[in-house]
């Protein structure tokens, strides 16, 4: 139980000793510890992964009780089925190549120890979130991160726009927690726990019954699915509430790639399908899941084609990239989603840091019209965004090709409205895809220098501790998918999954190996052209963009500036929020309730208020004095009354 | 050990120390005098708490003697799960106003320290009272050294404040003697245990019920009788508001459970849409007029009128998770509240500016600070993981449970909540550093370590092992579940909360 435990702990552990003691130890050893913790907790990982998925010891823990009030009772548990045992080698692998990677790159920052603690802190709640056995636990670890991402987006707390970045983030996040709030109380109310256990074995007999919500009478476990959702949303960045995600590329960059791209924001995927016995019984949820999935998916790649900040572009990617998990998961392929996932968090972690590499190289520049003409002097870090890029259009046999490929297949397979629907859109999307990714690698790489004289003299190769991350990260956009394929979605599914995803006959995923021989080269084909599109915008003809961007002026406006959702959601609700604060506050406290209460009541009494302040006289007698009278009055007055009354 | 009466000398030992300071003529000695017996009785708190049975509903620590054997009125004390925990957090209190006042009060020491004293006797009386009218006397005595307190050692618009604090307070009090009186005259009897099984008439339940609701809605405060507290905070000096947000407040959140919900279960029925009503309100309201806020302290008093909406929704949502999460939320409110007064006086000592505009970018130069700081916003917010989570979670689980709409709306709470908490934060701590004054302020000293250290621990324990405080309120909290659904239902007179989240 001690080695279970491990890996959640040991980040603790490192945040802890790194933030508590970094004065006394200095940069360097809190370095080593959060690092060498990271890699123990990674390694031990991989152990649990053979264990619990591959070997299929599944088992759960109790560590302690948490929260215990009648019949809501809420325990600190430890829940390892193959679910958690993948997210946990996603984590922890993804983290410790960036907790590596973090030493290379904030080596110029003043507070390194204060950096690492915080990915270690993020770490070990993204780790309680994974291996929660119940939803309040989830809840303690999708808060948490969502702390933990509030410290490093406003890592830089100096400036403005970092900080504002931050709050935004967490604000925003929290609009979609109050969601996750209100389906967990809507579990408890339903199931009578917050435990997955009993949440699934009750789930089924639920599925005819209905539940008073907001005076309307709703389908109970639709309900409770639509409400997560909402949450998950939050985390994910998923249409509606995604604001948060773009303007978070204000953090350092090993946090984009560890946080907005890798983990914390796929948390939302990780909790449909945690809760996939839930959602399978509600055909409604699962639709509004694909619907929304789909949609994300084509508004982030509309906007990141736009976009000339390299890690904007890379944050709507993962948006968009986000949206084919939902949508997979909403027609019920959560492997396909959960495949997704992992190779994902491979080649967008890669991406990140390789762009991270790039803008070290570039002293902190991070527009992609003033890099360009780079790819001779930094062709270690190159090769590697190809193969994050080439992961990320799904290009055959890089880890993207078979998850992604996967994903539209099954929204083809599912053969429902929605279904359909995804998979047009995600092939749109991939389109996009393709051809935003080639744009970011062209504009960045290629073409003429764009840099001043004295940035381009010094743009190096990064040293080999920012490097090896990156082959590590490369080797798994390379072989993971491959790899595996067999378990997550092939051959082997029933067997490496067991009860940790549930799925309604047909399975989805079986349907989708039997699509029609189109189907699986229709994403090849986009992507390819998307490329191709690519390569001819941006290193050929060069005049194409601009005069898109003119002859389609509003279209390209829009997608600019992001569909305008940030100037919408300002004007609907920022700004009514301040603006009703100062209303209660000048007009309903100050004159209604002050004016007609005590101040009016005072104003008569004004006379009575100066003796009072005579009355300061400064010696103590006479505070003595006041209080021992007030309580003999009070009490003669107590008497006569209760005399009076008998 | 535990023979002795524990709670009279909880209650009277500061009295006694007010005598010690009367003899004494130097501030030193008045220093050590008031720090030493408030230590002792914070040690006599422990030693109750140690000697805290769980598994019963009982009142325990028990004294009873004749007082005026003519009326029936009875010196008696007890506490049970509901108040226990309210005395530690008097006793828990006080020592650290005290030592936060050493450095920041320079006129006229002793009789502040007298003041506090005073205070601490009255407030561990109210909470271990269980005769109605050495409740009264313990709950409005309570007025007298915070009005001092305010309209001495306050700021500048001090006896305005002072002024609007007992103008209020004061007219609550006058309904809840009537009522006490009337209750006396229909129960005969000023026991609290003896009137808690007295059936009063449902009817006359109704008159008392608002009687007793005006003195303690002003004290909790809700809203709309909320505005004296904003006001009081910016005034009191940091002790003063301390004790105000940590203590105070929990006494009309006490009086609810205490008198209120037992007494009148039929009335309590009756009004609890209007309470769940107000509460909501309150907690959206305050929630953005703290948003607007510049002066520090008035924001944190407006976020505690929020948070005691939680606590008001709580309790008249009736159910086992809403009751244990308003007192949860009491205690956890007491800790964070009075920390954050603490922390706000760490830099008002050092600037004397409470507004926020004047500081930013100090966690350069103050970083243990705002690590610290940061610990009491998170738990205002209510993370998971610090106190400030469960009391407000469990809160909205009842209201979910009572109706859907109220859940809703409160919830909308945790959103507001952390906006202005997030943005006091960045503009005080985070940010450029624009004031040079304030980039010059040093990291707090070891007196104010002493007293937020062990605050921002018992934020962090509280929030993990809620069960310390969830244990022993249990099976106090099943006892009052039990009066108030003794009580027949009336639920064709309170059309509003029909809307219940039920499962057909």
């Amino acid at each position: 139980m001690l080695i279970d435990a491990l890996p959640v702990f040991l980040p603790l552990a490192g945040f802890l000793i790194a933030f508590l003691f970094c004065k006394k130890i200095g940069d360097h050893a809190a370095q080593f510890v959060t690092c060498a913790f990271m890699i123990a907790a990674a390694a031990i990982s991989v152990w649990l992964f053979m264990d619990v998925a591959m070997q299929g010891n599944t088992r759960s823990h109790m560590l302690m009780p948490w929260i215990i009030s009648g019949d809501f009772n809420v325990g600190w548990g430890l829940r390892l089925d193959t679910l958690s045992v993948v997210m946990m080698c996603v984590v922890t692998i993804v983290s410790t190549c960036v907790h590596v990677y973090s030493v290379g790159y904030m080596h110029e920052d003043d507070a390194q120890a204060r950096f690492m603690s915080y990915l270690s802190l993020f770490t070990f709640a993204m780790m309680m979130l994974v291996t929660a056995d119940n939803l309040v636990q989830l809840f303690f670890g999708w808060e948490g991160v969502g702390v933990a991402s509030y410290l490093l987006i406003g890592f830089w707390n100096y400036k403005h726009s970092a900080n504002a970045a931050a709050m935004k983030a967490f604000i925003v996040n929290r609009v979609g927690d109050l969601g996750l709030a209100l389906g967990i109380f809507a579990c408890f109310v339903l199931f009578g726990s917050v435990s997955f256990d009993v949440i699934f074995a009750a789930a089924p007999a639920m599925v005819d019954v209905t539940f008073k919500f907001l005076s309307m009478d709703v389908p109970a476990i639709m309900l409770v699915c639509l409400l997560l959702f909402i949450g998950a949303c939050g985390k994910s960045a998923q249409l509606g509430l995604h604001t948060w995600l773009p303007d978070a590329m204000e953090g350092p960059t090993p946090v984009s790639a560890l946080i907005h791209a890798a983990t914390m924001v796929t948390a939302g995927v990780f909790l449909v399908c945690r809760m996939s016995p839930v959602f399978e019984l509600s055909p409604i949820a699962g639709e509004v899941v694909t619907y929304v999935g789909a949609l994300t998916a084509i508004f982030a790649a509309t906007i990141g084609m736009t976009q000339f900040d390299i890690k904007r572009v890379i944050a709507y990617s993962t948006m968009s990239q986000l949206g084919y998990m939902f949508f997979a998961a909403g027609v019920g392929a959560y492997g396909a989603a959960m495949f997704h996932l992992v190779t994902h968090a491979f080649f967008k972690a890669l991406l990140f840091l390789g762009a991270g590499s790039v803008i070290h190289a570039m002293h902190h520049e991070q527009d992609m019209r003033k890099m360009g003409g780079i790819w001779k002097l930094i062709p270690a870090t190159y090769a590697l965004m190809w193969i994050g890029s080439l992961a990320l259009a799904g290009i055959p046999f890089f880890a993207g090709y078979y998850s992604k490929d996967m994903i539209l297949e099954s929204a083809f397979a599912a053969h429902s409205p929605a279904g359909t629907f995804a998979f047009w859109l995600g092939i749109a999307a991939a389109f996009m895809t393709a051809f935003y990714s080639w744009r970011l690698i062209i504009l960045t790489f290629h073409g003429k220098p764009r840099a001043d004289h004295h940035t381009m003299e010094h743009v190096h190769e990064s040293p080999w501790i920012m490097m090896v991350p990156l082959y590590v990260l490369g080797a798994g956009a390379l072989f993971a998918g491959y790899v595996f394929y067999p378990f997550f979605v092939g051959e082997h599914y029933d067997a490496f999954w067991k009860s940790a995803l549930f799925v309604l006959e047909p399975n989805v995923l079986h349907e989708a190996h039997h699509v029609p021989s189109w189907v699986p080269l229709a994403p090849l084909v986009v992507a390819l052209s998307g490329i191709f599109l690519g390569y001819l915008c941006y290193m050929w003809v060069t005049d194409i963009p601009g005069v898109v961007a003119r002859v389609f002026r509003p279209v390209h406006q829009l997608f600019f500036n992001k569909w305008y959702v940030d100037e919408m959601y300002d004007a609907m609700f920022v700004k009514p929020s301040w603006a009703a604060g100062r209303t209660f506050f000048q007009t309903g406290d100050q004159a209604i309730i002050n004016g007609f209460g005590p101040d009016g009541i005072a104003s008569l009494s004004r006379k009575g208020a100066g003796m009072l302040s005579r009355m300061q006289t400064g010696f103590v007698y006479h505070y003595a004095f006041v209080m021992i009278i007030s309580v003999i009055a009070l009490m003669a007055w107590l008497l006569f009354k209760i005399q009076g009354s008998m | 050990m535990l023979d002795m009466p524990i709670l009279s000398l909880m209650i009277f030992l500061p009295l006694a120390a007010v005598l010690l300071i009367l003899l004494t003529k130097s501030d030193r000695a008045a220093r050590g005098i008031s720090l030493g017996v408030t230590t002792i009785v914070l040690g006599l708190a422990c030693v109750m708490m140690y000697g805290f049975n769980d598994a019963t509903a009982d009142f325990q620590f028990v004294e009873k003697f004749l007082w005026l054997p003519y009326f029936g009125l009875t010196y008696h004390v007890g506490v049970d799960g509901i108040s226990v925990f309210f005395v530690l957090l008097s006793a828990l209190l006080t020592p650290m106003c005290l030592l936060a006042s050493f450095q920041s009060v320079h006129n006229r020491l002793r009789e502040y320290l007298i003041a506090f004293l005073v205070l601490e006797t009255f407030m561990i009386g109210t909470f271990a009272a269980l005769d109605s009218i050495l409740f009264y006397v313990f709950f409005e005595g309570v007025l007298i050294p915070m009005f001092l307190i305010i309209g001495i050692w306050g700021g500048a618009r001090r006896v305005y404040s002072a002024f609007k604090f007992f103008l209020y307070t004061l007219l609550g009090s006058v309904l809840m003697l009537v009522a006490l009186l009337v209750m006396y005259h229909v129960t005969k009897t000023t026991d609290i245990p003896l009137m808690m099984g007295a059936n009063i008439d449902p009817g006359l339940q109704k008159w008392l019920f608002l009687a007793m609701f005006a003195s303690f809605a002003v004290k909790m405060p809700m809203w709309p009788v909320h505005t004296w507290l904003p006001d009081a905070h910016v005034e009191a000096p940091t002790g003063g508001s301390v004790i105000l947000a940590g203590v105070l407040l929990k006494m009309g959140g006490y009086g609810f459970l205490r008198f209120s919900l037992p007494m009148f279960p039929d009335a309590s029925q009756y009004f609890a849409p209007m309470m769940m009503v107000l509460s909501v309100i309150a907690i959206i309201y305050t929630s953005l007029v703290a948003l607007v806020q510049t002066d520090m302290k008035k924001m944190i008093a407006y976020s505690s009128v929020a948070h005691m909406g939680f606590v008001t929704l709580g309790i008249f949502t009736f159910t086992r998770q809403g009751i244990d999460g308003a007192i949860f939320q009491m205690i956890s409110h007491g800790i964070v509240s009075g920390a954050l007064f603490l922390i706000v006086g760490v830099v008002y000592d050092r600037l004397h500016s409470r507004d926020i505009n004047h500081y930013g970018g100090i966690v350069k130069n103050m970083p243990v600070y705002a690590t610290l700081f940061m610990i009491f916003m998170l738990g205002s917010v209510g993370l998971p993981g610090t106190s400030g989570f469960v009391g407000e979670f469990l809160a909205l689980a009842g209201a979910f449970q009572a109706n859907t709409w109220i859940g809703l709306f409160a919830g909308s709470g945790l959103v507001l909540g952390a906006a202005y908490m997030l943005w006091l934060y960045r503009k005080v701590v985070f940010g450029p550093a624009e004031n040079p004054e304030a980039s010059a302020m040093a990291d707090v000293n070891a007196i104010e370590k002493i007293n937020l250290v062990p605050l921002a621990i018992g934020v962090l324990v509280l929030g993990v092992m809620p069960t310390l405080v969830m244990q022993p309120i249990g099976a106090s909290v099943e006892k009052l579940l039990g009066q108030i659904n003794a009580a027949p239902a009336v639920s064709a007179s309170a059309p509003a909360v029909t809307e219940g989240a039920s499962v057909q």
